[in-house]
């Protein structure tokens, strides 16, 4: 192909173009004006199930949500009255033995990763940590099912099994969260330790955690967040209970989500009471999620603000 | 204590520390590995349990047992994920370049909030709103569109309590994941690309689809993955709104439906006495290895991506 | 939201506060007399007499301030599970042990030579609900149930249903049933109960879980809540669960003899009445047949037995003396009278009470 002729297809096809462009432009026009409402729908839609929920928990949540509910057990209560008392703090306790559990774990997972791990097997708990995220809840608890049964026979109940369970899931949330506040704090900070002497060990505990504190802080909030509202793992483990119980190592103890599962699935006669119970507990979890969410947010953003002060 | 003595001290612990820290992250390996050997240790002896003797089976093989759960599992997720995507998609789009600047991200906690919400508390809203509110839709759905095999069958669920709706749920727990993964990466598109697509004339919309949409493909791809992943062991939602009756089909209107495996563990599980629990947890087992080999093919693509593309 | 958010965390730290006080409002002691028993009694089995059970657990426990008495509506299965291996020391189920069971297990919990003790204590009718608009009974028989729960009958307006129900007006609707996804005992009572009054138009087996090949053409719903949700939800819908559950619902009248017999509390401790003790068992284990195929006037066969299940002779006496204790209270006038108020059962009669009270006394 010679020169020109090459000029010339592509003066042609340049033409071609615009003659397009020109007689497509309103059609582009409205293109753009429809997938800006598609989009702007995409949000609504995803907001009227919240919407929805919360207008319907709240509103059916209420009529149990007095001083009653969160003074009793259900020990010894038939139809009316009652409360969760147990349940509440069934999943205080089951949730603390957790956070006990995955903490320690996963912050020093974290600390391996940033400050020592390097090569393959950093490598390969950082692929299986993110992989552990996607665990399913069911089946955390038959681990913590399979794990207990084999030593203490496949009767056994008990609060610590449920908080295995809520453990394995908890730690790669932990993980996540620390590797990524430990990895914000600046190198200079630990080279400036490391100048005047300190151990590594030393520099870590006392100069890299501290300033990683909040954020961490921030991510174990969270990771309790998502944990408190699980109900699968602990149906199969800490059983279901109606009266209080503080052993975390015998017996049934109640949970929260599983007071709602159960005030829902097992209803009496007149099963209204139930099933107002089912409700009232479904909004002290909600709440007391969204409380840990709003905390997790204060601290952080008391931190952001703290440092951008400084 | 001589200086000496004291370097050699801090020397010690520092190697102590060092090796805490990484007995900690191999805990993670070895949690992992224990996972998966328990459920074998618990679960083969179900694969192989005896028809005949174990009452859960009535009288079908394990895998006869187990086939319509896998199939509900998958089917239940796929839908959940068809929803989901694409709104999830809508939303990301709509906070990263649509909304105001200002409320973008309060927008995006509004939608992290969905994510908070306790599956059981789906479940109460799945079974006593949703259910009976698409009920009258689905109604329509089967009168009009009969013809198409999704929504045909015998007769429409007269409560609403069918996969669709089970999908939907999911789809609903789904959408915060999605939107969340997707948002950071259209965020991360290299402002020099929009501008260049904007530079040359384009509408948002084809800014979008020439320098977004591009950029941001397969970390859409595993974020769709890690949803799927959550959708498959999604449980008390599931056992909650669906009826689910063990049955292999796809549509989706009717009473008849196939449970999937956490569900039906779930449902089951307070039930289950001896040998039934095996079979029960060989469902699991099952469950875990789909599941880990759906998250990690979605991590290995979000890693591969981080490792390539880099944002340049 | 902001009272809403002020209250809430007021209402943690009361919370918090009662943690630190350490118990719940209803669970302080209110009598300081010295009490006769103590201990705790665990218990596992059927839900369907959870409800029952949660009422007895009540009563007894505030007669005995230091006993504790846990029961877990695991199911039947479980529960004679559990019983067997020892792990609890009274069961709850649905059926009675097989005699063939009884000869193959080892009771851990029970003395070498102690036989089993079996009570009659919780028989509550099982009712067919369904919902049709302006319709609240409908009379049917055994063989149309039958039909119906197989899909043989399709419509409301079937001469078969529309034949017995004259003056009622059945509307052109499709039937759907409802049935327990789960495996229960409800279940397997309601098949017995087919099967036996209608043998030519039920031909599946007798068993805990809804026939497969019947599966397809119900709807599957979980607990009795499910149920009860299910029917109430669908128009045309019809399923059977505890009696006490059927609430607004419309429920059918089974045809017995030739008279057709509503649910009731009386009828069903009249089938009770008029069956007998199963043969071939040890003087404490009280199994009874069911007379489900009853013609006698005023009973309602569709029941569900669930029995308490202990051992004659504990290997550790205090637990037999607890165990003697509680089911004395299930089966006293007052402990009965509590389930039929909080559970819808039928009380037993004086004359069963009498057969119960002596097997009870054989409990050590």
């Amino acid at each position: 192909m010679t020169d020109t002729a090459v000029k010339d297809t592509a003066k042609s096809e340049l033409l071609d173009i615009r003659k397009r462009t020109q007689s497509s432009a309103v059609w582009r026009k409205v293109k753009d004006r429809m997938v800006t409402i598609l989009v702007s729908l995409a949000f609504v839609v995803a907001i009227i199930p919240l919407i929805s929920l919360t207008i319907t928990v709240v509103a059916n949540g209420m009529e149990r949500f007095d001083a009653e509910f969160f003074t009793s057990s259900m020990r010894n209560v038939v139809g009316e009255g009652g409360g969760a008392l147990h349940a509440i703090i069934g999943t205080l306790q089951i949730t603390l033995a957790a956070t006990v559990i995955s903490v320690p774990i996963g912050v020093m997972t974290a600390i391996y990763l940033v400050e020592y791990g390097r090569g393959r097997l950093a490598k390969a708990i950082t692929f299986l940590v993110d992989v552990m995220t996607g665990i399913p809840s069911i089946v955390a608890g038959l681990f913590a099912f399979a794990l207990f049964a084999m030593i203490f026979g496949p009767s056994v109940r008990m609060g610590f099994m449920g908080a295995v369970a809520l453990s394995l899931l908890m730690i790669p949330v932990v993980v996540r969260s620390s590797e990524e506040m430990l990895r914000l704090v600046p190198n200079e900070l630990r080279e400036a330790s490391f100048a005047l002497g300190v151990p590594k060990w030393l520099t870590v505990l006392r100069v890299v955690l501290p300033t990683s504190l909040a954020g961490i802080v921030t991510g174990v909030m969270l990771a309790i967040a998502r944990v408190i509202g699980e109900t699968a793992p602990l149906l199969v483990t800490a059983g279901f209970a109606d009266s209080m119980n503080y052993n975390l190592f015998s017996e049934r103890m109640n949970t929260l989500p599983l007071f709602v599962y159960r005030s829902y699935v097992s209803q009496g006669t007149p099963p209204e009471p139930d099933i107002s119970r089912a409700w009232a507990g479904a909004l002290t979890l909600i709440i007391i999620v969204m409380l840990l969410n709003l905390i997790a947010r204060l601290v952080a953003r008391f931190f952001s603000t703290n440092k951008s002060s400084r | 204590m001589n200086k000496d003595q004291k370097q050699q001290d801090f020397r010690r612990s520092d190697r102590i520390f060092a090796r805490l820290a990484k007995v900690a992250g191999s805990l993670i390996l070895v949690a992992l590995a224990a996972v998966a050997l328990f459920l074998i240790f618990e679960g083969v002896p179900g694969m192989l349990a005896d028809p005949d003797t174990t009452s859960i089976f009535r009288g079908k093989s394990f895998w006869e047992y187990a086939w319509p759960l896998v199939f509900g599992t998958m089917w239940a997720a796929f839908l959940a994920l068809l929803f989901a995507v694409p709104v999830s998609l809508g939303i990301a789009l709509f906070i990263t370049h649509y909304a105001p600047r200002k409320i973008a991200n309060g927008l995006g906690y509004v939608i992290d909030l969905l994510a908070a919400v306790p599956s059981v508390v789906f479940g109460l809203w799945g079974i006593l709103v949703l259910a009976p509110a698409v009920q009258p839709f689905y109604a329509w759905l089967f009168d009009n569109l009969h013809w198409i095999p999704f929504f045909a069958g015998e007769r429409v669920s007269g409560t609403g309590r069918t996969i669709l709706t089970a999908a939907l749920v999911l789809a609903v727990m789904i959408l915060p994941i999605i939107t969340a993964i997707t948002r950071e990466i259209f965020l991360q598109t290299p402002r020099l690309h929009e501008e260049a697509a904007v530079a040359l004339g384009a509408t948002r919309w084809e800014m979008i689809r020439m320098a977004v949409l591009p950029f941001g493909r397969s970390g859409i791809i595993s974020a769709a993955m890690l949803g799927l992943g959550r959708a498959l062991g999604e449980t008390m939602a599931v056992a909650m709104v669906l009826s689910a009756t063990g049955a292999v089909t796809i549509n989706l209107l009717t009473s008849n439906n196939p449970s999937t495996i956490a569900a039906n563990i779930a449902l089951q599980f307070p039930e289950a006495y001896g040998m039934n629990v095996n079979v029960l947890i060989a469902t699991g087992l099952i469950l875990f290895i789909v599941t880990f080999l759906v998250n990690a093919a979605a991590r290995w693509i979000v890693n591969r991506r981080a490792e390539f593309s880099g944002a340049n | 939201m902001k009272t809403i958010r002020l209250g809430s965390i007021a209402a943690v730290t009361a919370v918090s506060a009662l943690l630190l006080a350490g118990c719940a409002a209803n669970e302080e002691p209110t009598d300081p007399e010295v009490p006769s028993l103590s201990g705790t009694l665990n218990g596992s089995g059927a839900s369907s007499q959870g409800k029952a059970q949660d009422a007895w657990r009540a009563g007894f426990q505030t007669a005995n301030q230091a006993v504790t008495v846990n029961y877990d509506g695991g199911g039947s299965g479980a529960g004679r599970d559990a019983f067997a291996a020892g792990s609890v020391d009274f069961a709850g189920s649905d059926r009675a042990f097989k005699t063939s069971e009884i000869q193959d297990k080892t009771f851990v919990g029970c003395a070498a030579d102690s036989g089993l003790v079996e009570l009659p204590l919780y028989i509550s009718p099982i009712a067919i609900a369904f919902k049709l608009e302006g319709i609240n009974s409908i009379n049917l028989d055994a063989e149309t149930l039958a039909k119906i729960f197989s899909g043989q009958v399709t419509k409301w307006n079937d001469p078969a249903i529309a034949s017995q129900n004259a003056g009622v007006t059945l509307p052109d609707l499709a039937i759907t049933y409802v049935f327990r996804g789960e495996n229960s005992g409800t279940t397997e009572n309601f098949v017995d109960y087919l099967k036996k009054a209608a043998p030519n138009a039920w031909t599946w087996d007798v068993s805990g879980d809804w026939p497969e090949e019947l599966k397809s053409q119900g709807e599957a719903a979980s607990e009795t809540s499910g149920v009860v949700t299910a029917i109430s939800g669908g128009e045309g819908y019809i399923g059977y669960l505890d009696a006490s559950r059927a609430g607004d619902l419309g429920t059918v009248a089974l045809k017995v003899g030739d008279s057709y017999t509503p649910f009731s509390p009386a009828a069903a401790a009249a089938v009770v009445d008029d069956s007998s003790l199963e043969s071939g068992r040890t003087s404490g284990d009280l199994a009874f047949t069911i007379n489900r195929s009853t013609t006698k006037a005023g009973a309602y066969p569709l029941i569900l037995i669930s029995y308490l299940v202990g051992c004659e002779t504990y290997v550790d006496p205090a637990k037999g003396e607890l165990v003697k204790a509680y089911f004395s209270h299930m089966a006293s006038e007052a402990g009965q009278q509590a389930a039929a108020d909080n559970a819808g059962s039928a009380p037993i009669s004086s004359s069963l009470r009498a057969q119960v009270e002596a097997t009870i006394a054989l409990i050590k």
